[in-house]
């Protein structure tokens, strides 16, 4: 039984390179967060003067920067800090938001009113600007810019949840369960929870991708990590000032960024996929 | 291929191939098919015998993945595989019209109905545009919508699944085409409306020398309105030829499996009738309950003894479900009391309600949504046992295993998830679990209206096992006057909210004092198969 | 209609007040900060501070401050910006007309193009192209913008010198910004657009269309569209927000003037009472657009119309 699901699972991923692609990446990038040295031995912080501004070569794969940094180590020393921003926004919008989604689907009633008024009013600041206000309370730094982020997402973590939860609540299996003498706890346990997780867990992963562009993005703008701590946003930033002649600076961060944002998007509609196939 | 024999439609060997995930799959295979001009043909099958794609096929609107293999279509001389798609475009509405399955979700829900019923003149160039919109309204009068003139300002959502499918044949007949496939035109509809419906079709089919090519389920309806049938099964045509020769003197053991199940009217009852006794179960007066303002059940009693089958039959709306609802306190009365086992239960609510349900069961409708799909079988036949905190996890596999044996699954299907096993086989899960906690009563919500009917006649044959078995007591709600009379010891006839008529079952459905049972009665398709 | 403006001033209260709870609220001393900075790092002392929190009306107690700063509010009145010493209401709404102007024509171009492919993937018979276009916007919604503006940049200011790479005077210098700003919002557009394109022409009433006839252009043009126009309409409310959200970066990134860079130079300053006016206009808008929507939406799609109002007559049985 097992043998043959691994097959049908690798002939299946045969015929979707852009899945494995996407799969490659990511594990690259995870790799990189944790053990960066297997990728590079050059100094993140540390520039060598003399090799000021170069273009891409071997010995440089993605040039050097204003003070002689190699543009790749940096990238590569970024990814731990930018990810865990990441993660760390992901967590919070996905934990607060199905909680109080799941609070307000199940108990209903004027809890439900509020909780999903509250969620409307999130909703009608545009995300960027709620975590930009955010920030300006909480102070910068990448776990504040993290915090900002995830909270400025959770509303539609909230939404789904809570539909999720009246769906299958209504569901007539559910019924069945209560009409056959399951408590509300049994039935919120072993029936609600269960199926309605699954499409919640399907748009943490498409918020990563959301959530990897925010982080950047602010800290492009200057509220993140302190320079000279690479972080993605903040090398883009970075460049900035030799957009004319040192392209490289700008470029490679800028893709990095966007190879895992794709990445991780097209793992999410993929999962989406699989789960509403079945 | 010459000469007047060869048919308005003729079909040759045809097969249809799917592309799926999994590979190909092969749906219809060999089929020969002739209808002649004027003349009603029926095919007729369970789901998955191909029936559909081979309609589909007839007029180039096979879903995506299908293809047409091997084997050639023809209509009126002219060979349609192959046809490209501005061939198919003249060919559709004026040559072949459809009749789809489904009226509710037929219409393009943001148009008028008379546009789009003017969009096939418009089309084809069949009448000045200035006179599009009379001749729509024309058309819907003749397709014997009511108030035509109004209903083509109207949008579709605006008007009932009758009108909706009438609506439709109006567009089917707007190109005066000499062929309508109609793909289980009334299935979607109860059955006083598909009666009217169908008789209106053939009429005007008639009139207008019309061929039909009727793809259905029901052999009844093919009776009734064939003259000539195709039994399908497994993609391939078993046996066709005359109505009465094929259903009359069935050569294939299909055909005869097929008649077998279908639920007559004039039919043996599954289990002789028991006498009605004294120990009254279930006792309801007076109920009432109403959504939004409209009464959805008004002033409902009835009493059902200990033992036997009290079947509430009705069309959609009528209110049945709603009442059987109530009876094990899934929904609050308005007004009226519920009495179990000589107790007022109306009012239970909380942990009184819970410790009742140990004594009635339900089974839902749809065997496809009422069992939980992370759940394996064994959790779910046990979960009643858990719930109620009886034995321990081994006791209670146990159980559950036996439970499985009861119903006819073999005990391995403990394991297995719901998405596993089909349509019959989950309605069979979900009546072990509610036998689980061996109640006194147990609810059937039309058990058998979302199956085939061969596994129709199955689960009834289970449901009256189990029921002499363990003593049980149903009270069952159902559409379908055929099953009444198979399983049913009384019946309640109900119509939009009331109880209109109540007796023993044999006597109502001989003698029906009510004219909505008489109705329901005559809407029956088959009657003539019976007769022969 | 009342009963939708009452929403639409409720909502109004409760961005301002989720912005004062977040603002005002939470820890962080916006003041302390601020005469930090000024004073070059050194430490303001304790009697600079003092004045400076009772100049902002922070020494009141907390319900006090929020009932005085909601009766301004009304007003119209934020408070003055903590580092220009302006009214910030006027700084806002002084910034706002460049700003709407690069979103005006990025919210052309981002239906246009986002529109424009989804009809055309979706209408294609040329699998390749269908496929290429239709992979348009999910690219679109995954590259940083910030990056994005200064690709542009690089490419036709730079290299091909076609326009200019910073400022904000002249036509020219919009397009690169509306560019930056239509692509993420065209991308979702796009997105929404196709899916529900492909959802209509899988409905079962297609089937009918296609069988009295109909060409695939009438199918796609004269029934799918229309439905599946509805779905995105709703999108526009979101849009509108990240347009003007997009904007603080593209005008960071092109060092254009306008309530992205106001709102920018804000944060970094935490200069509270200009943030909270941003917060409180983004809100407007979006609550400004969703009532348009609302009103338009019954006149699009006949199901949400009163049955009553147009007809008369509702349901009758075959």
């Amino acid at each position: 039984m097992p043998d043959l699901s691994v097959r049908d699972t690798g002939l299946h991923l045969l015929r979707r390179p852009g899945l494995v692609l996407s799969g490659v990446v990511i594990a690259l990038v995870l790799l990189a967060a944790v053990a960066p040295a297997l990728f590079t031995g050059q100094d993140p912080i540390a520039g060598v003067p003399a090799e000021r501004l170069r273009g891409p070569s071997p010995s440089h794969l993605f040039g050097t920067d204003e003070t002689g940094r190699d543009v790749f180590a940096r990238v590569v020393h970024g990814a731990a800090l930018s990810l865990r921003a990441t993660v760390i926004a992901v967590l919070v919008a996905l934990v607060s938001g199905a909680a109080l989604g799941l609070l307000a689907g199940f108990r209903g009633g004027w809890l439900d009113s509020v909780v999903m008024r509250v969620i409307d009013v999130v909703q009608a600041v545009p995300a960027i600007l709620l975590s930009l206000a955010l920030v300006t309370a909480l102070g910068f730094g990448t776990t504040n810019v993290a915090i900002a982020v995830g909270v400025s997402n959770l509303a539609a973590f909230a939404r789904l949840m809570r539909a999720e939860v009246l769906r299958v609540r209504s569901g007539a299996f559910v019924e069945a369960a209560r009409a056959s003498g399951v408590r509300w706890s049994g039935v919120l346990g072993r029936h609600v929870l269960p199926n309605a997780l699954g499409p919640v867990l399907v748009l943490a992963t498409l918020t990563f991708g959301t959530a990897v562009l925010e982080v950047s993005a602010l800290s492009f703008l200057g509220f993140g990590a302190t320079p000279p701590t690479p972080e993605w946003g903040a090398l883009v930033a970075g460049g900035r000032g030799f957009l004319a002649t040192a392209w490289w600076m700008t470029t490679f961060p800028g893709l990095t960024v966007a190879a895992v944002v794709l990445a991780t998007n097209r793992l999410g509609r993929a999962l989406d996929g699989e789960r509403s196939g079945r | 291929m010459t000469g007047v024999s060869a048919g308005l439609l003729r079909i040759d060997g045809l097969d249809v191939t799917y592309r799926t995930r999994t590979g190909p799959v092969r749906a219809v295979r060999g089929v020969d098919l002739t209808v002649h001009p004027g003349q009603i043909v029926a095919v007729v099958g369970e789901s998955g015998s191909g029936k559909s794609t081979t309609a589909h096929a007839a007029i180039g609107l096979l879903p995506a993945g299908g293809r047409v293999e091997a084997g050639s279509i023809t209509f009126d001389g002219r060979d349609l595989t192959g046809l490209s798609e501005k061939g198919w475009r003249s060919v559709r509405g004026t040559g072949i019209a459809l009749v789809p399955q489904d009226p509710t979700v037929s219409l393009d829900p943001v148009r008028r109905v008379g546009e789009q019923v003017a969009e096939v003149l418009r089309i084809h160039r069949l009448a000045p545009r200035a006179r599009l919109a009379a001749e729509a309204v024309e058309l819907l009068r003749r397709a014997g919508v009511d108030r035509p003139g109004q209903r083509a300002r109207q949008y579709p959502h605006q008007l009932s699944g009758g009108l909706r499918q009438r609506v439709l044949i109006a567009i089917a007949l707007a190109g005066e085409p000499r062929l309508i496939i109609a793909d289980e035109p009334t299935s979607a509809l109860d059955v006083t409306v598909q009666r009217a419906i169908l008789d209106h079709l053939q009429e005007l089919a008639a009139e207008s020398g019309t061929a039909v090519l009727l793809i259905t389920h029901d052999l009844g309806v093919a009776a009734d309105r064939a003259a000539h049938v195709a039994v399908m099964s497994g993609g391939t045509v078993v046996e066709q030829g005359p109505t009465r020769e094929v259903l009359g003197a069935p050569a294939h053991a299909y055909t005869r499996d097929l008649l077998a199940a279908a639920p007559a009217l004039a039919g043996e009852p599954l289990r002789p009738r028991r006498p009605a006794g004294t120990d009254v179960l279930l006792a309801v007066t007076g109920l009432r309950r109403s959504f939004d303002g409209t009464a959805a059940v008004d002033d409902v009693s009835f009493t059902l003894t200990r033992g036997r089958t009290l079947a509430l039959v009705g069309e959609s709306g009528s209110g049945k479900t709603t009442t059987a609802r109530m009876a094990v306190g899934l929904e609050t009365p308005d007004a009226g009391t519920v009495t179990f086992d000589g107790e007022d239960i109306t009012a239970a609510r909380g942990e009184r309600l819970r410790a009742l349900r140990r004594r009635f069961q339900l089974v839902h409708q749809n065997p496809y949504a009422s069992l939980n799909p992370r759940m394996t079988l064994g959790d779910i036949v046990a979960e009643p046992l858990r719930a109620f905190g009886v034995g321990d996890r081994a006791s209670r596999r146990e159980r559950a295993a036996e439970l499985l044996e009861q119903v006819a699954l073999p005990v391995s299907a403990l394991r297995r998830r719901p998405v596993e096993l089909s349509g019959g086989q989950r309605q069979r899960v979900a009546i072990a679990r509610a036998l689980a906690l061996n109640p006194d009563l147990v609810v059937l919500d039309e058990p058998v209206s979302a199956l085939d009917v061969s596994v129709q006649a199955q689960i009834l044959r289970l449901l009256v096992r189990l029921q002499q078995e363990h003593g049980l007591t149903y009270l069952f709600i159902t559409h379908d006057l055929a099953v009444v009379r198979q399983v049913a010891d009384e019946v309640g006839v109900m119509r939009r909210g009331r109880l209109v008529e109540s007796g023993p079952t044999d006597a109502v459905l001989t003698d029906p004092s009510a004219e909505h049972t008489r109705e329901l009665l005559a809407a029956i398709p088959g009657t003539r198969v019976t007769a022969s | 209609m009342p009963r939708r403006l009452a929403q639409a001033v409720v909502v109004l209260w409760a961005a301002f007040t989720l912005s004062f709870v977040v603002l005002y609220l939470l820890p962080g001393d916006a003041v302390l900060t601020k005469l930090g900075s000024a004073e070059g790092g050194v430490t303001a002392s304790d009697a600079e501070v003092a004045a400076a929190r009772a100049a902002h009306g922070l020494d009141d107690p907390l319900p006090v401050q929020y009932g005085k700063r909601l009766l301004a509010a009304l007003r119209g009145d934020f408070g003055t910006s903590v580092s220009t010493g302006d009214d910030a209401t006027h700084l806002v709404l002084s910034a706002l007309p460049p700003t709407l102007a690069v979103t005006g024509l990025a919210l052309v171009l981002a239906v246009l193009f986002g529109g424009g492919v989804a009809v055309l993937g979706t209408y294609t018979r040329q699998r390749w192209l269908g496929q290429l276009l239709l992979s348009l916007p999910p690219l679109g919604i995954s590259l940083p913008s910030f990056w994005v503006g200064l690709v542009l940049i690089q490419v036709f200011s730079f290299q091909l010198r076609l326009v200019p790479a910073l400022g904000s005077t002249g036509f020219a210098s919009l397009v690169l910004p509306a560019v930056t700003l239509a692509l993420p919002t065209g991308a979702i557009i796009g997105q929404v657009l196709a899916k529900s394109l492909r959802t209509q022409l899988a409905e079962p009433y297609v089937e009918v269309v296609l069988a009295k006839g109909a060409s695939r252009g009438r199918v796609h043009f004269g029934h799918a569209l229309r439905g599946a126009a509805l779905p995105a309409l709703t999108l526009v409310g979101v849009v509108a927000g990240n347009l003007l959200a997009g904007s603080v970066v593209t005008e960071t990134v092109f060092a254009r003037d306008g309530v992205g860079r106001v709102t920018a130079a804000a944060v970094t300053a935490q200069d509270i009472p200009v943030v909270q006016a941003v917060i409180v206009l983004a809100a407007f808008f979006f609550v400004a657009v969703n009532l348009a929507v609302d009103l338009l939406y019954p006149l699009l799609d006949p199901r949400l119309a009163a049955p009553a109002a147009r007809t008369g007559k509702v349901t009758a049985d075959a």
